[in-house]
């Protein structure tokens, strides 16, 4: 085990993961984010936080992940480089090491412009690729970037993104296997709503070998209404959701779109789990807790085993 | 000029004897030199010519295509990212093409440098900002590539 994590032992002993995205609030109140974790926690393994989102200001990913350990939930830091250098992220490693945070991924991060404040300082000192193979050094070689040693290694489980939907799509599982290259353990894609287009794009993965040195989750959340779904296609970087999706909405009214969403999203974690090579679900909903966990529940991933935190403190003591 | 960027064979061909031609002369290459004055400005109207060059002082792009991954908005050097449009433009700038969908289609016309695409490039060292590339690459720059990088 490269981390002691337990996103990494559920993926290890070969169980189907769930992982769930938190959406840090616009508040300093610790309650905000305890709220929202509340729901999560009991339907999957491990909590997301997302890092200023389509470069929008909320509560840090750390900051997050800060209270989420606190309280003995398994985060995922999210690292975004839009927003800071090498020094600052190779010492947030080592902060959210040191706070029980045993999950990282690593993102390049959308541009400023995407978000409400498009004046700032597009930082991009790293891409992600360097930023995971950064923190590989850390981690395995228990050195900074500088060639300076670390007294004490993060042990982290290192994740990545993958958005097979957008071009160019021929070199996307290439891309893939260079992030690979690089040190990622597991990968988080971006939404899937192309079934057809995933297929193809996991039997490149599998035929590049790829499924046996990654764990990866796909991507899944719902459609509210086809008007959300418009919206998302049109202002999220690299959400890509095909008209069939938006025409199946259309298709029934207004006040039964919500339900709808939900049952195209439970069809597309069905159709996921049969597919050779994923290995569990990343759900996302933007500020719609409540309803991950319904997807969760009624597409048949329960029950996560609870594990509390004391059980893993004195299991992580045993040799 | 992007014609010549649109033939990268050719302008493999190019990289290879400009470097058989310039490796001779190392000795005499020093950097903050008149020399490094007159080759910033050859690479400055060369490059910026025919690859928009920005001068990072870390050429890399016979392993990226010949396509200049500092004109990615993000200035990603093992790109692309995520966000590309569907229709294959930019996500930063949507008035220009995602500059990575060139760089993985050309560095697959390259016979000789076209696989350098799949290596991890190292992060930059931003003290090299307008100097001369071609001096860093003959006499080679230390920490150029972290200890243990490619491990």
């Amino acid at each position: 085990m490269k981390s002691g994590s337990r996103l990494e032992r559920v993926l290890h002993s070969g169980r189907f993961a769930v992982t769930a995205e938190l959406n840090p609030p616009d508040s300093a109140d610790a309650q905000a984010v305890y709220d929202r974790a509340l729901v999560l926690a009991s339907v999957c393994d491990a909590i997301n936080a997302t890092d200023a989102s389509g470069a929008n200001v909320h509560m840090s990913s750390v900051g997050v992940c800060a209270l989420l350990t606190r309280a003995g939930y398994e985060a995922v830091l999210q690292v975004s480089c839009r927003d800071r250098n090498r020094i600052a992220i190779q010492g947030d490693l080592l902060g959210a090491a040191a706070m029980g945070v045993r999950n990282v991924l690593f993102l390049t991060g959308d541009g400023v412009q995407a978000g409400d404040q498009p004046q700032a300082k597009p930082v991009f000192d790293l891409d992600s690729i360097a930023a995971l193979r950064m923190a590989r050094l850390m981690r395995d070689k228990g050195r900074f970037l500088s060639g300076r040693s670390l007294e004490v290694p993060p042990r982290i489980f290192m994740g990545a993104a993958a958005n097979p939907f957008v071009p160019p799509v021929e070199f996307r599982a290439q891309h893939l296997a260079k992030k690979v290259e690089a040190g990622a353990d597991f990968i988080q894609t971006q939404y899937v709503f192309d079934l057809a287009r995933m297929r193809q794009f996991m039997r490149e993965v599998c035929d590049l070998g790829l499924d046996r040195r990654v764990h990866i989750l796909a991507g899944v959340g719902p459609l509210r209404s086809a008007k959300t779904a418009e919206w998302m296609r049109s202002h999220v970087p690299g959400v890509v959701v095909p008209d069939d999706s938006v025409l199946r909405l259309r298709s029934v009214p207004a006040d039964r779109q919500r339900e709808e969403g939900k049952r195209l999203c439970i069809e597309i974690i069905r159709e996921l789990r049969e597919m050779p090579g994923i290995h569990g679900v990343h759900v996302m909903a933007y500020r719609q807790e409540e309803l991950v966990a319904e997807i969760i529940e009624e597409a048949g991933l329960l029950p996560r085993r609870a594990e509390p935190e004391a059980a893993r403190r004195v299991e992580e003591k045993v040799p | 000029m992007s014609f010549l960027q649109n033939h990268p064979a050719l302008l493999e061909t190019a990289y290879d004897a400009t470097t058989r031609l310039l490796r001779p002369w190392r000795r005499w290459l020093r950097r903050g030199g008149a020399t490094e004055k007159l080759l910033i400005v050859a690479e400055q109207v060369g490059k910026g010519a025919v690859f928009d060059c920005r001068m990072c002082g870390e050429c890399v792009l016979h392993g990226t295509g010949m396509t200049c991954p500092m004109t990615c908005p993000k200035n990603m050097r093992n790109g692309p990212c995520g966000g590309v449009r569907p229709d294959g433009r930019c996500e930063v700038l949507p008035d220009q093409p995602c500059i990575w969908i060139e760089a993985w289609q050309r560095a697959a016309r390259m016979p000789k440098y076209g696989g350098g695409i799949r290596l991890i490039q190292p992060p930059l060292d931003r003290r090299q900002q307008d100097r001369s590339a071609w001096i860093n690459d003959l006499l080679g720059l230390p920490d150029s590539v972290p200890q243990g990088w490619d491990e």
